[in-house]
């Protein structure tokens, strides 16, 4: 049974890198990193996202595609051709990996909205091609987009982490930012669109834990036209964030404060004008409030944000060196890759975001009237 | 008119050998069933008079007495139950309508009861609520998204309640109740943070420095409806129905109506005081608007206004309509609501389940993209703490409790509350009855019981993994159904348990 049709609960590592600096570097210290923690994963489920990976194509969508079979792949070309410009198609380098059993056809495409069909629809073209992926992956059995931002690209497999950065040959690529996922599912899904991290346009999301909220995160959520189609959690949170940040132009801290908010009586400890914000902030998005144990690492082009849970129920450590910023589920998944000596090495308190922007970014999701 | 063919419902059963004469059961009768004969030297009781209130039972000091159920049955008939034939008998006799008190007492189904919740175990862990701080505060009103560059954070731009409990007392006019139940709800509200309802009767003057912890209601009566009081009230109820009596409007007769109730409800002293049953400038939902902007623009948009509706079959779509129409807070009372008099016939048969309505209200909001901006708070029949979390779960941001607050005062459920000789004082405007409720004591069993119940709630929401209670509103996951039908579980949203 696949993600989608039932819910599957996991144990995870994560691990995520940043150099603010955008000093490009390659895969292979993320998959060291991911690697160190391969007791926390089973197996049945391992990937990584990378930012800054796609030079050349920075204005294009990359999709990156799961397919079943010829004929899925047949139906969603045709349906890239009519709605969107596509320029760039081939399948994804691969290295045979003994270990990565049964891969789907994997394809990537780089794409942009036709002109005359924004217009037709009337929106933005991120929320354009949001639309455009939740309609490949409803409508086009054996089809599934896992992958949809710009300069960046998420993959993943079944499969523990290491031998899925193998398998995608992430020692080839150079990013700025790399996130990384393990999985531990407490059910055996053979699908690989279950793995993590789950993406949407830029953003990506690896999770370790298991959202007690999930259905009154999921039933508000829904309202506001996402769809959450594979019940995963890791799903349900990527949109809440695309919802707070991207939709409701609130700034990442404030999307932290709604999913992780401090506890009403640390909220009566602070001053006047904080404490009516946080009353206000948690009185109207308390069905976004994450319940239930979790850390998360949070990706957009512009960089990354890893949190807890308000009563840390799940490990998550940080690190600073120069310019660049770890984060891991265990110090050690840091100590293997840290280059030199780490300047500050930290478990950050429940609720309390570790953000690290790039350089002269002021928020995390590039957003696109501002691009534009 | 003949005989009266009604055989009486309860025996009196004193037991002599215990009995000492002491003459507290003739005192704390109302309705005269004990008296001292003088002639006999000992005390009779008229059986025919009793309603099983047990208020002589529980003040009895040698507890010599007990109350049966009278063993005459009419022969079986599973068509022709007893209560069918006396209540002929009743009607032959009188011609008028049966009145009864409290709610629908009839053996539908109780969907509560049909509902486990879920808990964790090792793949989530379970929060102990004595080591972790588990949190309930719930906000009532509209909530507006906020957007960085508006500023929308500040306080005033839609009020809101704030409990420290998702649980509030139901309306219970002054009237209906006596003065010193009011007393004990207000009392009890403000100590435990959170709300009490007035009912349709006004607020009466001693409890005038308590209006921050009242919410006030304007039903088709209009009865004590004045500026000053919609203006110091936390919250403004527009009472359209009441799940007891849907589609009726309320009758206090003229005896209940003493100097004080005159006064509460502005209208003279031994006036009846009808309610009529739609509100007479309430035809139509844009009406309903009118109705509650009418009391925003009193009330300087500074109170969350309420309307209050009985869970109906259409409720799904009237409840749409009443957030379009502008209210902060949606009111639904299912059909097992109490009531102090409603015709028998209304109580028993029209209206439905509370839990049915609540989860088809919950989705239609959703359906609509408008559950934000209104809150849900049900009403009709919480019994206990697990009916919270299961009501919560379904969707609603909170609840009243009417009948299980009267309980905690007394309450002994005889269902004769029409008839004004509440033994427990509770039903009464009788100065020597209603004295019998200390509204202090009366205040303290109600913190007691919400703090039981709060106590409870947060055991269940930890053992979920869940540590604030808005984590529970709509997640219908922590649900399953046990003995329903697949149509029932479509309509509540639930999965069968096992699946």
């Amino acid at each position: 049974m696949n993600e989608g049709k039932v819910r599957i609960s996991s144990g995870c590592a994560i691990a995520g890198i940043i150099d603010r600096k955008r000093e490009m570097f390659s895969g292979t210290d993320i998959i060291e990193s991911i690697a160190v923690m391969h007791e926390r994963s089973n197996g049945l489920g391992g990937g990584f996202a990378a930012y800054g990976i796609y030079p050349g194509y920075e204005d294009c969508y990359a999709l990156h595609i799961f397919f079943d079979d010829k004929g899925a792949r047949q139906k969603t070309e045709d349906f890239l051709n009519c709605n969107l410009k596509v320029g760039m198609t081939e399948a994804m380098p691969l290295r045979k990996v003994k270990t990565v059993k049964k891969p789907p056809q994997i394809w990537r495409y780089f794409v942009r909205a036709k002109e005359q069909k924004l217009m037709e629809a009337g929106m933005s073209e991120d929320e354009f091609m949001v639309q455009a992926v939740m309609k490949i992956n409803k409508t086009i059995k054996g089809a599934y987009v896992f992958s949809s931002g710009k300069n960046m690209g998420v993959f993943k497999a079944v499969a523990y982490p290491e031998d899925a950065g193998e398998f995608y040959r992430l020692d080839e690529y150079k990013g700025y930012l790399w996130t990384a996922h393990g999985r531990f599912p407490t059910n055996t899904p053979g699908w690989w669109g279950g793995a993590h991290p789950f993406n949407l346009l830029d953003w990506s999301v690896v999770h370790n834990g298991e959202i007690s909220s999930y259905d009154a995160n999921r039933r508000f959520i829904e309202m506001y036209e996402y769809e959450c189609t594979l019940q995963t959690d890791t799903e349900v949170i990527t949109y809440i964030f695309d919802f707070l940040i991207r939709k409701n132009n609130l700034s990442i801290e404030k999307a932290a404060a709604v999913v992780a908010p401090p506890l009403w009586e640390q909220i009566a400890e602070k001053d006047q004008k904080n404490r009516e914000k946080l009353r206000r902030l948690r009185g109207t998005y308390g069905s976004l409030l994450l319940n239930g144990p979790f850390s998360i690492i949070l990706s957009a082009s512009n960089g990354m944000m890893a949190l807890n849970d308000r009563i840390k129920l799940r490990s998550l450590v940080a690190a600073e060196e120069g310019s660049r910023l770890y984060v891991a589920s265990e110090e050690a998944a840091i100590r293997r890759v840290a280059r030199e000596k780490l300047e500050r090495i930290w478990a950050p308190r429940g609720g309390e975001p570790v953000i690290a922007l790039l350089e002269g970014a002021d928020d995390i999701f590039l957003k696109q009237d501002e691009a534009n | 008119m003949g005989i009266n063919l009604v055989m009486q419902e309860y025996e009196v059963l004193r037991n002599e050998a215990k009995c000492i004469g002491c003459k507290i059961c003739v005192n704390q009768c109302a309705n005269n069933v004990h008296r001292w004969d003088e002639d006999w030297q000992m005390i009779i009781s008229d059986d025919k008079y009793c309603v099983n209130c047990h208020r002589c039972v529980v003040f009895c000091p040698t507890g010599a007495l007990s109350i049966r159920k009278n063993a005459n049955d009419f022969t079986f008939n599973a068509n022709w139950e007893n209560r069918h034939i006396k209540n002929i008998y009743r009607q032959a006799q009188s011609g008028g309508v049966l009145l009864t008190g409290m709610g629908n007492d009839r053996p539908y189904p109780v969907y509560w009861d049909k509902m486990v919740l879920n808990a964790s175990q090792v793949t989530n862990p379970s929060i102990d609520p004595l080591r972790e701080p588990i949190e309930l505060k719930v906000f009532l009103g509209r909530k507006s998204a906020l957007n960085e560059k508006d500023e929308v954070f500040k306080d005033d731009i839609f009020p809101w309640l704030e409990l420290d409990l998702p649980v509030m007392f139901s309306a219970m006019s002054f009237g209906s109740v006596s003065l010193n139940v009011h007393k004990a709800l207000a009392r009890a509200a403000e100590t435990m943070g959170t709300y009490w309802n007035a009912g349709e009767g006004g607020v009466h003057a001693d409890l005038k420095k308590s209006m921050n912890h009242t919410i006030v209601q304007v039903a088709s009566g209009r009865f004590g409806v004045n500026p000053a009081m919609l203006k110091e009230a936390a919250a403004v109820e527009i009472k359209i129905g009441q799940g007891a009596k849907p589609g009726i409007g309320g009758h206090l007769p003229g005896e209940k109506v003493g100097q004080e109730v005159a006064d509460t409800r502005m209208i003279p002293v031994g006036s009846d005081a009808i309610s009529p049953a739609p509100h007479h400038d309430i035809y139509s939902i844009e009406d309903l608007k009118q109705l509650i902007f009418a009391i925003k623009e009193a009330t300087d948009y500074k109170k969350p206004v309420a309307v209050k509706v009985a869970a109906v079959h259409n409720i799904a779509a009237i409840a749409s309509g009443i957030a379009r129409a502008g209210a902060d807070i949606i009111v639904i009372d299912g059909f097992r609501g109490g009531t102090g008099a409603a015709p028998q016939a209304i109580r028993d048969n029209v209206g439905i389940p509370i839990e049915f309505a609540l989860a088809a209200v919950d989705q239609r909001l959703r359906e609509e993209g408008i559950r934000n901006e209104v809150s849900i708070v049900v009403a009709g029949s919480i019994r206990n703490s697990s009916d919270i979390v299961k009501a919560v779960a379904l969707g609603a941001d909170a609840v009243y409790i009417g009948t299980a607050a009267l309980i905690a005062l007394g309450c002994h459920m005889c269902q004769k509350c029409y008839t004004g000789k509440c033994n427990w004082g509770i039903a009464t405007q009788d100065p020597k009855l209603v004295k019998r409720l200390n509204p202090e004591i009366g205040a303290r069993k109600l913190v007691n019981l919400l703090t039981a119940w709060q106590h409870e709630i947060k055991e269940m929401l930890g053992g979920m993994g869940i540590n604030a209670i808005e984590s529970l509103r709509g997640n219908r996951l922590m649900l399953r159904g046990i003995g329903l039908n697949k149509k029932e579980l479509e309509i509540l949203g639930i999965k069968a348990a096992g699946e």
